[in-house]
């Protein structure tokens, strides 16, 4: 399993995402450019310029035409994924963080992070098919959490909203009239990131509590808890094999105090249902902050704090192995 | 030694210590604290205020930040909890409790008694006899001897009270006086004054004390009786104290007992593995049993420092105090204690500097343990190394043997023998260099030199037993001719042998720095790392190999080494060569009779290695001083990993030692020759065990898949009747829904069918 190594970013990246056919592959970092890459071969398409902050987070559409991104400059911007022309940008008083596409893709999902007394909020957004029509009117703002929201998806037929917090919660929102559903004090710590299975049936949350927790989309019922010694700052869970892949190390700050070896800083197996670990690719020299599989399970790549993506494509053993 | 390292944070469970009524502090034994201790907890010289804090006035609360409205509360409805705190236990209950302990002001009085009676002629004379004796001790403060006298005759009533200007010096008058001889009639009865009151309330009549119904005590050495033969271990991570049984077997450690905020600063097993002590304010206590119950606590406020004799008769407690003024030095207390009656046998106090020794390391200066037991289980003798002197103390007396210290000048270290009765005293170059250097053997009682040996151009020496007290090593360090650096050379005694021989052994390369030594337990051979920069060697020296048993050969060399530390298993033959540090946690499993490297491997990080007592298993940790990492590794002897628990916090990995072995040396031999009978038995039951795992563990996960199964199956029926809703969401009449799964398709393809005649002749 020889990784290619993306090297497009100068500073620590924040996010991955594959598109629906797996032949493109997403990065965002702390650098205002997003890029995007063949999957495959590591080639670099291009980059998406206009940000003027570190972007937290994309999505793209399942047709793979237009891609939506959220940035500390305080601003989403909506591109066009071939050219790479800014269609549309949303502007907030505060940095957004995350953003989300939801089934159908008429709606959007944005979180902005508290700032300056703001509190944190998920806005929901429509997405006009012409792109004239466009405002910057928000359907719903929802608010609830205690400080950042880390991350905010679409829950089944886009009816509820699934968020994530610093607070270590998890809370499900009526997607129509902001209402809170259902909470659940998942962590201990704040939790960094949730991730959604292939399916949408389930999701994983990843802690700096070390700890990462499955959960079930509708009830909120904790299925699986896989524990790691170091925290916990992205998850995966794999859309072939019942596996999860959970990445991160010692806090950044601490990074240059020890050497690469004391951090901790592989991407770790573990057996979805077993909770056992079962495997470790190591690489990074800094922690991993972004983790995403290819839709087609058959590899997976992690962005780390020291700037790179690695793009592991498995080898026929791993298909093979027995837990 | 152990070292407080967690934070004094939390109050501490109480010894459960009665507090008495009247205004003396009784402690659990009935015994009053000495003012010396008292003063500690610095009620002594500064009067006592009491702690009654007003919330109202102290925090500038008013009712008007509390937005109440002080006209609509009817006072007279409110119900007020019963009981002067209104029930609310302040958090600084225990604190006052123990400054309220009421001071006469008398604490530096004592009072003399058994003086003559002289006429008022006399008097004076007396009184400089008697100014003469006390004044020696300390200083009598200003009109502060007075003598009272009978009005009708004028002669003194035969007892005089003194004033000291500390109350520390009236204790040692106290102390040192209590009997003295004036002649042989008038021997000084002396007394603090403040104990005056005790003593007054000791009933006339004596009345026998009630004895106590027996209560069977849990078996102690029940843990010895484990059907496995498993060993024990004691890990402490944050405010956690947790024992386990070492279960290699099954991957993990199982479980035994654990306790929160169970000890201040560190947990110690007893040398015998039969208790487990536990620090805190009030003083110490030792647990045991299979329910780990209280055996006995031991009062001495703040200890911080435990150390158990040898045959497990007796603990010494350490405590350092702050001066009450800051000029003077640290004050030391030390407790010497039965174990077994929880009685305190001996007091010793003073100021660190009377502690403190040329040798002294850690404790600003005080050398621990302060005392050293003499060698053996029987717990006859311990020492402690004076100015000039050893003063070794019987336990039988608790007083020194001979009434007085042993006299040797200029005295820098010393070590017992760990079998006999035996001091090693290392006593440096004296008198500008004319007289030599000299290390010499002693036994106790009798203080015979059983062999010294003088030694030229030494800057230090080190002395090192091994375990069954068979030999001595000194490692010597000697300047060169310049004298502007030193090499080490090693003087190795042979204890046992007549008149004691003495064999000079020299590195190969003179100018190697000794980085470690260490001798094999129960064994005839010795290991040493030496040389110089970051991959030293390691040699292997026997005193008595097969060719030359009356001298000491080398075995083997191991070149170029990450170690700095080295680990004999306590068995012997096998040692674990570590380089922990700035070595980064390497490890080396070795095995000295075959000369062979059996692993290495490493703990990264590691900072301690310690061998389970039967020699079968290694443990390795980091411990808190690393911020990352912490936790230990357990090692088979052969270094391969058998498993690993991480912790956060971790600052303590024991084994519980075992007692020595019953079985006389024989019969171990015997065992060691049929070993193959024994192990078969034990290899059959490992295999049961594993067995017994593999079902365990295949169940268990069949479970976890039905459970799965059951709760996707669940959901594939929901998402089902959701689907039409989706794809209408979607916009998409594409009946792909994404979801991957893996199944196992055969498919069998006819490539090619050809005919062929075959013939047969």
């Amino acid at each position: 399993m020889r990784p290619i190594l993306l090297k497009g970013h100068e500073r620590p990246l924040t996010f991955l995402k594959y598109n629906r056919d797996g032949d493109l592959l997403f990065s965002c970092a702390k650098d205002h450019n997003p890029n995007v890459w063949f999957a495959d071969n590591g080639e670099r398409l291009g980059n998406y310029k206009g940000h003027n902050g570190a972007v937290w987070c994309c999505d793209v559409t399942r047709d793979s035409r237009f891609l939506v991104t959220g940035s500390a400059d305080q601003s989403a911007k909506l591109w066009d994924v071939e050219t790479g022309v800014q269609l549309y940008s949303f502007t907030f008083e505060t940095p957004a963080r995350s953003v989300a596409f939801s089934e159908g893709e008429k709606l959007l999902l944005i979180t902005t992070d508290p700032f300056m007394g703001a509190p944190s909020a998920i806005h929901i957004k429509r997405v006009e098919a012409e792109r004239t029509e466009q405002t910057q009117d928000s359907i719903e703002i929802i608010k609830g959490h205690v400080g950042r929201v880390t991350r905010a998806v679409w829950g089944p037929l886009n009816t509820t909203i699934i968020s994530c917090g610093e607070d270590g919660t998890i809370r499900q929102w009526d997607a129509s009239n902001g209402k809170e559903l259902n909470m659940k004090e998942a962590h201990s710590k704040n939790i960094q990131t949730l991730s959604m299975s292939a399916d949408g049936s389930h999701f994983i949350t990843a802690s700096a509590d070390k700890s990462a927790k499955l959960f079930d989309t509708r009830t909120f019922e904790l299925l699986k808890t896989y524990q790691a010694e170091r925290p916990i700052n992205a998850a995966a869970i794999s859309p072939l094999l019942d596996h999860v892949v959970l990445g991160g190390g010692q806090e950044a700050r601490d990074v240059t105090t020890t050497s690469s070896r004391a951090g901790k800083f592989e991407a770790k197996f573990y057996h979805k249902i077993f909770e056992e670990e079962i495997g470790g690719v190591k690489g990074h020299f800094g922690p991993i902050n972004a983790l995403a599989f290819n839709p087609d399970g058959r590899s997976f790549a992690s962005g780390g704090e020291d700037g790179y993506v690695r793009v592991h494509h498995f080898d026929a053993e791993y298909f093979t192995m027995k837990v | 030694m152990m070292r407080p390292d967690t934070p004094l944070s939390r109050p501490m469970t109480p010894l459960e210590r009665p507090l008495t009524p009247q205004s003396r502090p009784i402690t659990p034994f009935g015994r009053p604290i000495t003012p010396q201790a008292r003063s500690e907890n610095g009620s002594f010289d500064r009067p006592i205020t009491p702690h009654v804090k007003d919330t109202a006035v102290d925090d500038g609360v008013t009712p008007i930040h509390l937005n109440i409205d002080w006209s609509a509360v009817d006072f007279d409805a409110i119900e007020l909890p019963p009981g002067e705190d209104f029930g609310i236990i302040s958090e600084d209950e225990e604190e006052e409790l123990e400054e309220i302990q009421t001071e006469t002001g008398f604490g530096s009085v004592i009072v003399v008694d058994n003086l003559p009676v002289v006429p008022p002629e006399k008097r004076e004379k007396l009184e400089g006899v008697v100014r003469k004796i006390f004044g020696q001790i300390g200083g009598i403060r200003e009109n502060g001897l007075y003598m009272p006298t009978d009005p009708e005759t004028g002669k003194t009533k035969g007892f005089a009270f003194i004033e000291y200007t500390t109350p520390l010096e009236a204790q040692t008058a106290r102390e040192q006086t209590n009997g003295y001889k004036l002649d042989k009639s008038h021997v000084f009865a002396v007394q603090m004054f403040d104990d005056f009151e005790k003593y007054a309330k000791v009933p006339d009549e004596y009345v026998p004390p009630e004895l106590k119904e027996y209560t069977p005590k849990e078996n102690l050495y029940a843990w010895l009786m484990d059907k496995r033969g498993r060993d024990q271990f004691v890990i402490r991570f944050n405010d956690h104290t947790e024992v386990y049984w070492n279960d290699p077997r099954q991957g993990k450690p199982e479980p035994v007992y654990q306790r929160s905020f169970w000890t201040e600063n560190f947990v110690q097993w007893s040398p015998m593995g039969t208790f487990i002590a536990t620090n805190h304010r009030q003083g110490a206590q030792i647990w045991g049993g299979p329910s780990w119950e209280r055996r006995e606590k031991f009062h001495h406020p703040q200890v911080a420092l435990l150390d158990f004799s040898p045959g497990e008769r007796f603990l010494v407690t350490y405590s350092t105090h702050e001066p009450s003024n800051p000029r003077d030095t640290q004050k030391v207390l030390l407790n010497v204690f039965d174990i077994r009656s929880g009685k305190s046998l001996r007091q010793f106090q003073g100021s660190a500097d009377d502690f403190a020794t040329a040798a002294g390391g850690s404790l600003g200066g005080v050398p621990w343990p302060v005392f050293k037991w003499a060698g053996g289980r029987e717990d006859k003798f311990f020492a402690r190394l004076g100015r000039n002197a050893i003063s070794v103390y019987e336990t039988e007396t608790m007083s020194l043997i001979d009434k007085k210290s042993i006299k040797v000048d200029n005295i820098a270290d010393f070590q017992w023998s760990p079998s006999d009765p035996i001091l090693s005293m290392f006593i440096p170059e004296g008198g500008g260099g004319n007289q030599p250097a000299r290390v010499t053997l002693m036994a106790i009682p009798s203080k015979e030199e059983l062999r010294q040996k003088n030694l030229f151009s030494v800057s230090d020496c080190k002395m090192f037993w091994q375990t069954s007290g068979e030999y001595l090593a000194v490692k010597v360090d000697r300047y060169t001719k310049t004298k502007k650096s030193t090499y080490s050379g090693f003087e190795l005694f042979r204890i046992k042998e007549r008149d004691i021989p003495i064999e000079v052994l020299e590195l190969e390369n003179k100018n190697d720095k000794i980085i470690a030594f260490a001798w094999e337990p129960k064994g005839h051979r010795f290991a040493i790392v030496h040389g110089d920069g970051p991959r030293p060697d390691v040699s292997f020296y026997s005193m008595k190999s097969p060719k030359n048993t009356g001298r000491v050969t080398l075995l083997t060399t191991l070149k170029n080494r990450q170690v700095n530390t080295l680990y004999w298993s306590p068995q012997g033959k096998f040692i674990v060569l570590a380089g922990l540090k700035a070595h980064n946690g390497q490890l080396e499993f070795f095995n000295v009779d075959e000369v062979e490297t059996m692993a290495t491997a490493e703990h990264f990080m590691a900072t301690e290695v310690e061998w389970d007592p039967t020699g079968r298993f290694v443990a390795t940790c980091v411990t808190s001083v690393h911020q990352m990492e912490n936790g230990f590794n357990i090692w088979s002897f052969h270094g391969n990993l058998l498993y690993r628990l991480p912790r956060d916090k971790f600052y303590q990995f024991r084994w519980r030692p075992r007692p020595p072995s019953l079985l006389s040396a024989e019969k171990e031999a015997e065992i060691a020759k049929n070993l193959k009978k024994y192990s078969k038995k034990y290899d059959e039951e490992d295999e049961l065990i594993t067995a017994e795992q593999n079902t365990t563990l295949k169940e268990e996960r069949r479970a976890m898949i039905d459970q799965w199964t059951e709760w996707k199956t669940n959901w594939k029926r929901c998402n089902e009747d959701e689907k039409v809703l989706r794809l209408a969401l979607r916009g998409d009449d594409s009946e792909d829904e994404e979801e991957f799964e893996q199944e196992e398709v055969e498919v069998e393809e006819i490539i090619d069918i050809q005919e062929e005649v075959i013939t047969s002749f």
